[in-house]
């Protein structure tokens, strides 16, 4: 087994939910040895309950959700509230490189386990707080979840139809905050690496919001000017919108960047309507972008999605299906790059699982281990790297530290 | 001045638009030093791309070209010609990274692709990004943000439409978000590579496909969709976006305290305590009765008043906020989150900085975007020795 690029780096990891196990999740499928402290007494809510995807769960460890946001990372139970498990959390630090916690800010420091407390222990930790709108400023101690990041950070404004409301997205915000959180903590280690300091990273994950889609608050800066929500319209291109293939509920995309992919299109359809002046440069086509997929909507309605997009690819144009769930687990493209991978779980038995979006050439990024049962490293971490007898484990697990 | 944590590093950017920029960027804002290679004539196509101040076109003056390449060193050069291809050589000969974006196949073509520049340069870590990586069946196909998205399950997954819009197309997310992702899933492998490089003394290259960056940020619904054949339908949270008085807030109240909580902000209405208000599967059972009279009740109060008391109850409760609101947030005001730079065409405008405050190794503006070749003498007479005469020449003939 090759290594992955993080070997030999260890995270403790007080994340929940979904941003902060996805930064966590990322780095552990890079090779580093992810520790994700848990308490029965406050069980990640992955693990039970999940109107997405169904009935809530009787049991921790059979949540399809939880496994897919935790592969490959080790699962210690320690209930906080005990001063004990504070102190054996404090150990683990000083072996770890990183700490990571997605709780309200002010909790850890509280439970003594803010940054100062584990620079104590550990001088040079590195240690990633991530929050709704970040640890400083007088909205600290506001609380929130992805949809409600997307609407404060500016994203659901600017997505929708044109006469429709905003759209708050999805859970794919969440995973967008967490990978802007592995960001940061790659950056932190590659400066610890080279000068031995660690630091203190606040994440807001509102701000990640807005920085990915930084270009439009230039518009406000440079015209005092607010965008807004354009359905599937670009600022220039036309056509570019999603069109009705044959099939309930199949849609094509099509977008046209220069004249030589328009005349390639009108070629194509071969509709001598296409050759009206309405539609002879970018910026009529623009301007008579509603006529125009009246009528590009006319040619694909009666084509399959395929037909449509091989037809167009063929010719240089820009075009791909719109595909959901059931559509993108078949894909031949995704297949042929092994993107979806069997991964072996005790409980709940084989699942696909969605590979990590890099290809390394030299260290391959690994599945191959799936998400951790509740406490199933215990042992491993409390003996093996603390060096607990079994009879001092078992105390802590009699007394409910270890819990 | 603080420290900054890639400092030293070098990244040269052969990238246009959003995807490679971002990556760059990223990079660029924590200290490294990122060299930026346009083609002569026109350079980055997003130098074309608006906004622009009152909507003039000028190739220094485009938002999306400013906030995507601060920090950044540029130069003019074109790798198709002989000459520019051996120059491009020679920058990845000093550099740590080459992020490049160019359709699969072409910079081998040019003898610039992993395997020449590594042989030039074994500690060079190459990424490589492009719509749908360099292997399988949609590699060579064109797509731009529209269509990747929509292909990649974000359009389906997040468009739960009220009953009379289903008929509509699903729709994009705004912002090109999509492309922005596949450049930060490019920074996170590239910096996982030059971490792993400090031990192992060798670079590598890095293949990264925008369409599964966008369908990674989906993980856990394509994970379900590939695990249940039929999954039950999701009957909706109550809650999630509701009109207001003065426009929509978002809520999600899915834990039972954050309910309770809601409810006290409301009052305590009656209806609060029938059966179909018992529990989260109750709730969302009904939500077609119960919505309503959480929206009539919102419709009477103004979304940052909603704001602020909600979250004082303790609801996970969020304005939805235009560009300018965000930009006048004292919370975001507070953290420092904008920042003023000033750029010799475009003048001084305000910035979205990052979303992480880092203790040691603070975000920090040096620059704004470079200006077409604005670094052209700077790289090739400082940093590779050229003459003035030389630079010339590589201008009159096209090189440069």
């Amino acid at each position: 087994m090759t290594k992955g690029p993080l070997e030999g780096v260890r995270i403790l990891d007080f994340t929940w939910a979904w941003a902060g196990p996805h930064a966590t999740l990322l780095l552990a499928l890079l090779g580093a040895e992810v520790i994700k402290v848990e308490s029965r007494r406050r069980l990640d809510h992955t693990r039970l309950r999940s109107l997405m995807t169904g009935p809530t769960m009787t049991s921790p460890d059979h949540s399809v959700i939880f496994n897919d946001l935790n592969i490959r990372k080790l699962s210690l139970t320690l209930n906080l509230s005990q001063p004990k498990a504070v102190e054996i959390a404090k150990r683990v630090v000083q072996i770890s490189d990183v700490v990571t916690q997605n709780m309200r800010p002010g909790v850890m420091d509280r439970l003594g386990l803010g940054y100062d407390d584990l620079k104590a222990v550990k001088p040079d930790i590195i240690m990633l707080s991530s929050s709704a709108v970040g640890a400083t400023g007088p909205e600290r101690t506001y609380t929130g979840y992805a949809p409600t990041f997307a609407a404060m950070g500016g994203h659901a404004h600017i997505t929708g139809h044109l006469d429709g409301p905003p759209m708050p997205l999805s859970g794919a915000v969440d995973l967008r905050v967490g990978t802007t959180s592995a960001f940061a903590i790659l950056a932190a280690l590659y400066y610890r690496a080279r000068t031995g300091k660690g630091q203190n990273i606040d994440l807001s994950s509102t701000e990640a919001v807005s920085a990915l889609i930084g270009h439009i608050f230039m518009d406000h800066s440079m015209n005092g000017r607010v965008q807004t929500r354009a359905g599937n319209r670009d600022q220039t291109m036309a056509p570019h919108n999603c069109y009705p293939c044959l099939g309930e509920n199949k849609w094509v995309t099509i977008a046209i960047a220069c004249e030589e992919e328009w005349d390639a299109l009108r070629r194509l359809v071969g509709d001598s309507r296409l050759q009206d002046e309405r539609f002879a440069d970018a910026s009529s086509r623009w301007q008579n972008q509603e006529a125009l997929d009246q009528l590009i909507a006319e040619w694909t309605s009666s084509r399959s999605q395929e037909e449509v997009t091989q037809a167009l690819q063929k010719v240089g144009v820009a075009a791909m299906p719109v595909l959901d769930g059931p559509a993108l687990v078949q894909d031949t493209h995704l297949r042929e790059r092994a993107v979806l991978q069997p991964l072996q779980h005790p409980a709940i038995g084989e699942k696909l699982t969605v590979s990590p979006p890099w290809k390394f050439s030299r260290t391959p990024a690994q599945i191959d281990r799936p998400g951790p049962l509740l406490g199933e490293h215990n042992q491993y971490v409390l003996g093996q790297l603390l060096g607990m007898s079994s009879e001092e484990i078992e105390r802590l697990v009699a007394e409910e530290v270890v819990y | 001045m603080a420290e900054t944590a890639l400092d030293g590093l070098k990244v040269l950017e052969y990238c246009q638009m959003i995807s490679g920029p971002y990556c760059g960027k990223l990079l660029a804002d924590l200290g490294a030093e990122v060299i930026k290679v346009e083609e002569p004539p026109a350079g980055d196509a997003a130098r074309t791309r608006g906004p622009f101040p009152d909507d003039i076109p000028h190739p220094d003056k485009s938002g999306l070209f400013l906030y995507l390449n601060t920090n950044k060193l540029g130069i003019t050069l074109s790798p198709r010609t002989t000459s520019g291809c051996q120059v491009l050589q020679r920058l990845a000969e000093q550099a740590d990274v080459l992020i490049e974006d160019r359709p699969p196949g072409e910079m081998a073509d040019l003898g610039l692709d992993y395997a020449a520049l590594s042989a030039l340069n074994p500690r060079l870590v190459v990424t490589s990004i492009t719509p749908f990586g360099q292997t399988g069946p949609y590699r060579d196909y064109k797509s731009h943000h529209l269509n990747l998205y929509h292909a990649s399950g974000h359009s389906s997954f997040f468009y739960v439409a009220p009953k009379e819009r289903r008929k509509e197309p699903p729709v994009v997310a705004g912002g090109e978000v999509g492309d922005y992702d596949g450049g930060l899933a490019a920074a996170v492998a590239t910096l996982a590579a030059l971490f792993s490089r400090l031990t192992t003394g060798q670079g590598q290259h890095i293949d990264i496909s925008k369409f599964e960056a966008l369908l990674a940020l989906e993980r856990v619904v394509v994970a379900r969709f590939a695990n249940t054949p039929e999954p039950p339908d999701w009957p909706g949270m109550v809650g999630g976006l509701l009109p207001c008085q003065d426009g929509h807030v978002v809520i999600t109240a899915v834990q039972e305290h954050q309910w309770q909580a809601l409810m006290e902000l409301m009052g305590n209405p009656a209806w609060a305590q029938d059966e179909e208000c018992r529990n989260e599967i109750t709730r969302s059972q009904h939500r077609d009765e119960i919505q309503p009279l959480l929206e009539e009740w919102m419709a009477q109060h103004p979304k940052e008043e909603l704001y602020h008391k909600g979250q004082t109850f303790g609801v996970p409760i969020g304005p939805v906020r235009t560009s300018a609101e965000i930009a006048n947030w004292p919370q975001a005001r507070q953290r420092g989150f904008f920042t003023h730079l000033d750029h010799p065409q475009a003048g001084e405008l305000e910035y979205p900085t990052a979303a992480y405050r880092m203790s040691e190794t603070p975000w920090q503006g040096e620059r704004a975007a470079p200006l077409l070749g604005e670094h052209n003498e700077q790289i090739y007479c400082g940093r590779l020795s050229y003459s003035r005469e030389q630079l010339d020449r590589m201008a009159a003939d096209g090189t440069i």
